[in-house]
């Protein structure tokens, strides 16, 4: 049973968000994505200054079974990536919830978060698949 | 409904992920099939290898009857237990499995097949077996566990008696002896020392468990395609199969030509397809970002400059090297370079030999 935190956002392509105290949010794949996919390894992620757009694809997560496509959940400007992943992508495995983040966008539009599933939400994703 | 080997409640106990392979529920991994893979190239790991079939082949005419089954040639082996890897063909030379022969006698030879390819096998086996005094018996009532890795004999050491220890003392490789209920052999699936050891059902999960108590690490498919792949051995069904001859598979070191006169089973079309020259399989590495995969389109130029493409039948990242790796099957003529087709953009390889790691270390 994966765990689902409930103070996160979840997308039904299998990301996660969570507010951060500078206003932007911070983007990663769900525990449930990660066991689907198996060990990590390699991450590619967008550059900081890039523009995503929600719905858009902007990441690759590519793991020992396959390369898999990571949409942005909202729209903005990436204003960090995770560093680590380049060396140390099995922290997504480990940590997909925390460590294993992938990047930071400063949202262009607030109401997309909105729009976003909440735990239960996500949950009834995982549990239609 | 898949069928289960019996020990299938010790991988669950050990928190395994199981998945249908070809029939059977096995275990993909026990959480992470890198460590997995690291295990067996710097430790010791072991594998379920209960559903592959083992088959003995007794009677006075078993010598005569394997010479015509397949491409090697049983003759070569003349000290008991030594073992032998090869093609069994149809008459078009296309390979119907890959498989080890064990020698025990000259009246009693075991091989060991695919689980895979289970009935087409037996099927062929018993249908050629007509014209000759031998009887084929499969022994499903034998489980197998495969030991592999740099430290994998000395653990199993600690497991076995002191009367086997005593009869695989010295024990080359690649050879198989009987040791009180266990067959111990020298062979394996990944590169690296070790034991496959084919053991009555019944006493299947004590030696697993007797194993998992001296250290030695559950490993599951997802290593074991990774560790075979680097070790550049085949998978029956994605490197080969009934359309490709075994000179298009790596394989041409194991068809003995020699004795002329011997006319093992797909000789005549295999003498024609190796006149008229045949594709190969090739090695791949890249060292960019990215994973070569199954099915990818390969793409060299020759020395007349003109483009050919092949395809990769086996692809993966190679957790001890770094990058991806492959084995592709391309048109003869290629040279040290090549591309390959991902994401629809061409990225350059590297074209090797297909041996990628041998006992822990970059082997090219």
């Amino acid at each position: 049973m994966s765990n689902i935190p409930a103070e996160l956002k979840y997308a039904s392509s299998h990301e996660w968000i969570r507010k951060e105290a500078d206003g932007s949010y911070t983007v990663g794949i769900t525990e449930h994505a990660q066991e689907l996919l198996g060990d990590m390894v390699f991450v590619e992620l967008p550059e900081v200054g890039d523009t995503v757009t929600a719905g858009e694809d902007c990441a690759v997560a590519e793991s020992v079974k396959a390369a898999s496509d990571i949409y942005a959940p909202i729209s903005g400007e990436v204003v960090a990536i995770n560093e680590s992943l380049e060396d140390s992508p099995e922290l997504v495995n480990s940590d997909a919830f925390d460590d294993g983040w992938f990047f930071r966008v400063m949202p262009s539009d607030e109401a997309e978060v909105d729009s976003l599933l909440n735990a239960e939400g996500y949950q009834e994703v995982i549990d239609e698949d | 409904m898949a069928s289960k080997t019996v020990l299938y409640t010790k991988h669950l106990a050990s928190n395994a992920k199981m998945v249908d392979f070809h029939g059977w529920e096995m275990p993909i991994n026990y959480g992470s099939q890198i460590e997995e893979h690291h295990a067996v190239r710097q430790d010791a790991g072991m594998f379920d290898v209960s559903h592959m079939t083992v088959v003995d082949v007794t009677g006075s005419q078993a010598r005569d009857f394997l010479r015509k089954l397949l491409a090697n040639d049983v003759a070569k082996l003349t000290v008991t237990g030594k073992a032998l890897y090869g093609g069994m063909l149809d008459e078009n030379a296309g390979v119907i499995d890959d498989l080890i022969t064990y020698y025990l006698s000259d009246t009693h030879y075991r091989i060991v097949v695919n689980s895979a390819t289970r009935e087409k096998d037996l099927a062929w086996i018993n249908k050629q077996a007509s014209a000759y005094d031998v009887s084929v018996t499969e022994r499903p009532e034998l489980a197998m566990i495969a030991v592999q890795g740099p430290n994998a004999k000395a653990k199993a050491a600690t497991v076995f008696s002191a009367e086997q220890n005593s009869a695989i003392e010295g024990m080359k490789m690649f050879f198989g002896v009987q040791a009180d209920s266990l067959f111990i052999a020298t062979t394996g699936y990944t590169g690296e020392a070790g034991y496959e050891i084919i053991v009555p059902q019944e006493q299947a999960q004590d030696l697993w468990q007797a194993l998992l108590d001296a250290g030695v690490k559950p490993c599951g498919l997802g290593a074991r395609d990774t560790l075979r792949l680097e070790a550049g051995m085949n998978l029956y069904g994605q490197d080969m199969d009934e359309s490709i001859n075994p000179l298009a598979a790596n394989m041409g070191w194991t068809v003995a030509w020699e004795p002329s006169e011997r006319d093992f089973i797909g000789r005549q079309a295999l003498s024609q397809i190796k006149a008229a020259g045949t594709d190969k399989l090739v090695g791949l590495v890249m060292e960019a970002k990215g994973v070569l995969r199954h099915d990818m389109a390969v793409f060299f130029t020759d020395e007349n400059g003109v483009e050919h493409q092949g395809r990769i039948t086996s692809g993966t990242f190679s957790p001890t090297l770094g990058y991806s790796i492959a084995m592709a099957r391309v048109p003869n003529g290629i040279g040290q370079v090549a591309e390959v087709e991902m994401r629809k953009k061409r990225v350059a390889v590297k074209v090797i030999a297909p041996s990628f790691v041998r006992n822990g270390k970059q082997a090219f």
